[in-house]
């Protein structure tokens, strides 16, 4: 088993990825990019240049290679703190001048984020006054977003956070078990539209009264996030807001003078200047 | 003459504990003194969904101060930094801290390996690993790899360990150049601080 790799191999890796499939990981942050590294070595049995030869000779591989390189691990509710401040403050305020909204969930990976949210919007009776856009770098993730089917171990963390957010109901009200697995009901997907986005390399598209990017910028360097906030800034509307994970921090990019803090705990934002 | 033969070059202090490690990390914390020459990392198992209360805990009796640093943050000396809730916590090229979601390791998250191993990388035979009381094996690999890259590597003495599961794997995978208890895991720190003076 291959323990370490050196620079000039994730190197060799980032440029061949750029060159033939267009996705710029040189930006990503290091450690764990390598761990992510080792492991699709480790996984698929392969040394540095059997991965390389995959990489270049079979085109298809490489949406497995970005579902194994990005780091999908999501909950619904998570953070339960963090959504009881949108149903108390935050969606409250974007409704004092908008009777409808739109949300972009940027990484959203298997989608239990844009569940959750539609399932407080749902219970606050909003949820046909919003547009919901949620995106992702790895097509394999979307594709079990879009089902809406999760394996039923998830589900306990997932009760436990909807809980702590005290939600109406029980989160059992949404889905039903099958086979081992909890399927949601579509209902809750049917204002929502996912798409293939690349937060490095893709445009700003639209625009939103709310954004969430939780936990996918820990994976980016400083400059990285720096970029990545500029997009961010343009495509919300004036006094939208930017929701982070909890332990991200925006203090050393440029635009941060463009936006104040609406919560510190929960770390987020409000855009007030162009 | 010191049995530790010690020096001033070490840049940094990982620690990693489990199951019964929170007194003796009290302990070392109320015993290091203010102004401490190196930063102090800690990876240390706790439950997943309390953000808050255990800096608040280790704080009370603490000489130095203690942050959960957030993504990107540089690492400074004389702090003591403790891995939040539910990430892991890896050292970067550039001194500073980045935080990830990756799956568990060894049924952890935080994972003491993560920040070890990490932190073995970017200090090689600098960096000094201690590793304490736990119930599983969480951080032996990443002692391994501290040894490895040349630093120096203690574990508490497993006869001390209210759980002695993990110092004693550390101890069956890789050469531990000490085995301390808790009163001379700060006797330790102690002289390797005037080494900076
Ligand atoms: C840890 S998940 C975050 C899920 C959710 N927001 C949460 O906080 O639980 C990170 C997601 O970011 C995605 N991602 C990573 N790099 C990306 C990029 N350049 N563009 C878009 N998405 C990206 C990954 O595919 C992954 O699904």
């Amino acid at each position: 088993m291959i323990t370490e790799l050196d620079i000039a191999d994730l190197k060799k890796i980032t440029e061949l990825i750029l060159q033939r499939h267009g996705y710029d990981f040189r930006d990503y942050a290091m450690s764990s990019f390598k761990r992510r590294v080792l492991r699709i070595l480790e996984l698929g049995g392969l040394t540095i240049d059997t991965l390389l030869k995959q990489l270049s000779d079979q085109p298809d591989y490489i949406n497995d290679f970005l579902d194994g390189l990005t780091v999908n691990v999501t909950e619904m509710f998570r953070d339960p703190g963090f959504w009881r401040l949108l149903r108390e403050e935050i969606i409250p305020g974007i409704l004092l001048n908008n009777k409808q909204f739109k949300i972009w969930h940027a990484g959203c990976s298997s989608g239990e984020e844009v569940i959750s949210m539609n399932i407080m919007l749902k219970e606050m009776g909003l949820m046909n006054d919003v547009t919901i856009i949620a995106t992702d770098l790895d097509t394999v993730i979307l594709d079990k977003a879009k089902s809406a089917t999760y394996p039923l171990k998830n589900m306990e963390v997932n009760e436990k956070n909807y809980i702590r957010f005290q939600g109406k109901y029980s989160l059992k009200n949404y889905y039903r078990e099958e086979n081992g697995r909890a399927i949601f009901n579509p209902e809750l997907l049917k204002n929502v539209s996912f798409r293939r986005h690349d937060l490095v390399t893709g445009d700003a598209f639209n625009k939103f009264d709310l954004i969430l990017c939780r936990n996918v910028m820990i994976y980016f360097n400083q400059a990285l996030q720096n970029q990545v906030l500029k997009k961010f800034h343009n495509s919300l509307f004036k006094y939208g807001y930017l929701a982070i994970g909890t332990k991200e921090s925006l203090i050393w990019c440029e635009y941060v003078n463009r936006f104040i803090v609406v919560n510190q705990e929960e770390k987020v934002y409000k855009k007030i200047k162009d | 003459m010191s049995r530790y033969n010690l020096h001033n070059s070490y840049k940094a202090i990982v620690i990693g504990g489990s199951a019964g490690s929170f007194q003796g990390i009290i302990k070392i914390l109320s015993q290091v003194s203010a102004g401490f020459p190196l930063p102090i990392i800690m990876a240390l198992h706790r439950l997943k969904h309390v953000r808050h209360g255990f800096v608040e805990a280790l704080s009370i009796k603490s000489n130095i101060k203690i942050v959960e640093p957030e993504d990107k943050e540089s690492i400074r000396k004389g702090i003591a930094y403790l891995a939040p809730a539910n990430y892991h916590l890896s050292v970067e090229l550039g001194n500073y801290f980045s935080l990830s979601t990756e799956e568990m390791v060894n049924n952890s998250r935080p994972a003491i390996d993560i920040t070890l191993s990490s932190s073995a990388y970017l200090y090689r035979n600098k960096l000094i690993g201690i590793l304490l009381s736990g119930a599983n094996r969480d951080g032996a690999v990443g002692m391994k790899q501290i040894k490895d890259k040349g630093g120096l590597t203690i574990v508490q003495d497993p006869a001390e360990c209210m759980i002695d599961t993990m110092p004693k794997a550390a101890l069956s995978l890789t050469t531990i150049d000490h085995t301390l208890s808790i009163d001379n895991i700060v006797a330790f720190l102690k002289e390797l601080q005037q080494h900076y003076k």
